[in-house]
């Protein structure tokens, strides 16, 4: 067993591989910026690498556990598992500060709070649904507008600015 | 049959059978705003069945996995609630069918996330914030349609009343349903349909829809496979791929 263990040293530097692999639909933040890596440990000669999905139906998912194992294959760890765990679910607070930067930099209106409760009633009535100050990427201005509540991935929004006149996508609160 | 294998093929089969049938409407929908919703919810419950299926594989124990599940089995095995089939009609239809499933799989959702299996727990707690999407999104637009033009709301109102008999089958709880309330798995029924009947009472009066009586006769046999004629249509159109060509693969 000792001899296969690694140093814990080497565990921040599986991290730090890690944090270059790119989010497939969102290609300016990193998977472990986006926050659905979870946990990094070494079982046995085996690299085990827990990640969460973002949303249970995301497509990208499959993409980021091929393009984690590849990455890690080309650093050298030839024994790669990689676990899927639900609970707790991923949340938008688990994104980095300087993941937010980077989709901001990229047009993509970052989360505007910290995820609220929406595990309770109100969180489904309809008048409640929170107006928020969504910032546009492009000028600033919060004068902005949800136009769909959905939009060309399950993470995000359409929104439109009022002063620029730019539409953008809004990572959503989740 | 484990009476937990059945009704994790219920909670599959009801996401499954929504998803395909939103799907269906990729590309048509009113308006693209509107296009996209449907398309995201389908792929939110999409993404849930693949959870649901795959444990239900697993713990049957027979080798079958979601695929297997999915696309290999025929109308009489299907578990899936009846209103979940019934036709997507205009959209008035399309989205009181989804009001009523919306806020019974809200409520499941809340009482599954404290369910003694643990494994069900995370599902629930995962989709439950989906969930919640997908409840706005339907309430909202049962107020806009119900509260709109003069034609609008004669068409939700005639949606409302045609499908209500579809809405009580999820509460009629059989041997399997109630083994797992016994077991702690699942929420009792009455208190998910006292907090159901609450929901649509108060979203059709914003609306200004008439709520058909709570005590109304209430249509079942979905969950033990005895289905409207409109599941095999359905199926016959999503399992054409691997019934023609078996164990096809990307």
């Amino acid at each position: 067993m000792d001899g296969l263990a690694m140093p814990a040293a080497a565990i921040d530097q599986v991290w730090a591989w890690l944090g270059e692999v790119p989010d497939p639909e969102i290609p300016v933040i990193s998977v472990v910026d986006l926050g659905i890596v979870r946990a990094v440990e070494w079982d046995g000669g085996e690299c085990v690498v827990t990640i969460t999905p973002t949303y249970s139906g995301c497509p990208a998912m499959q993409v980021i556990a091929e393009a984690v194992t590849e990455a890690l294959h080309a650093h050298g760890i030839e024994r790669v598992r990689l676990v899927n765990r639900l609970s707790p679910a991923w949340t938008t607070d688990w994104m980095s500060e300087a993941g937010k930067l980077a989709l901001k930099g990229y047009g993509i209106a970052p989360p505007a709070q910290q995820v609220i409760d929406i595990s309770g009633l109100h969180g489904v009535k309809r008048r409640a649904a929170p107006a928020l100050a969504v910032a546009c990427p492009n000028c600033g201005s919060l004068h902005t507008q949800l136009t769909s509540q959905f939009g060309s991935t399950p993470c995000k929004a359409l929104y439109k600015c009022l002063d620029c006149r730019e539409p953008f996508d809004y990572f959503k609160c989740h | 049959m484990d009476p937990k294998v059945g009704y994790l093929l219920r909670q599959g089969d009801n996401a499954l059978i929504l998803s395909q049938q939103l799907s269906q409407l990729c590309g048509k929908g009113p308006a693209l705003e509107e296009d996209m919703a449907l398309t995201n919810v389908a792929l939110d419950l999409l993404g849930q069945t693949r959870m649901w299926l795959t444990y239900a594989g697993e713990l049957e124990g027979k080798g079958r996995n979601e695929d297997h599940l999915a696309f290999l089995r025929d109308a009489h095995e299907m578990r899936c609630c009846l209103i979940v089939e019934q036709p997507n009609g205009n959209y008035a239809d399309t989205m009181v069918r989804q009001f009523y499933f919306d806020t019974w799989h809200y409520f499941l959702m809340q009482g599954l996330a404290a369910s003694s299996d643990p494994r069900i727990a995370g599902i629930a707690e995962k989709s439950i914030k989906e969930v919640s999407y997908h409840l706005r999104r339907s309430g909202d637009l049962i107020v806009r349609m119900g509260d709109g033009s003069a034609d609008s709301h004669a068409k939700t109102q005639a949606a409302a009343d045609a499908l209500w008999m579809y809405s009580g089958e999820v509460f009629l709880y059989d041997a399997t349903d109630e083994a797992m309330v016994a077991q702690g798995v699942a929420p009792a029924a009455e208190g998910l349909r006292a907090a159901f009947l609450e929901h649509v009472a108060e979203i059709f009066a914003e609306a200004t829809l008439t709520m058909p009586p709570a005590d109304a006769w209430m249509q079942r046999g979905g969950k033990q496979g005895r289905h409207t004629e409109h599941l095999g249509y359905i199926l016959a159109e999503m399992q054409f791929l691997q019934r023609a060509y078996p164990g096809a693969e990307w």
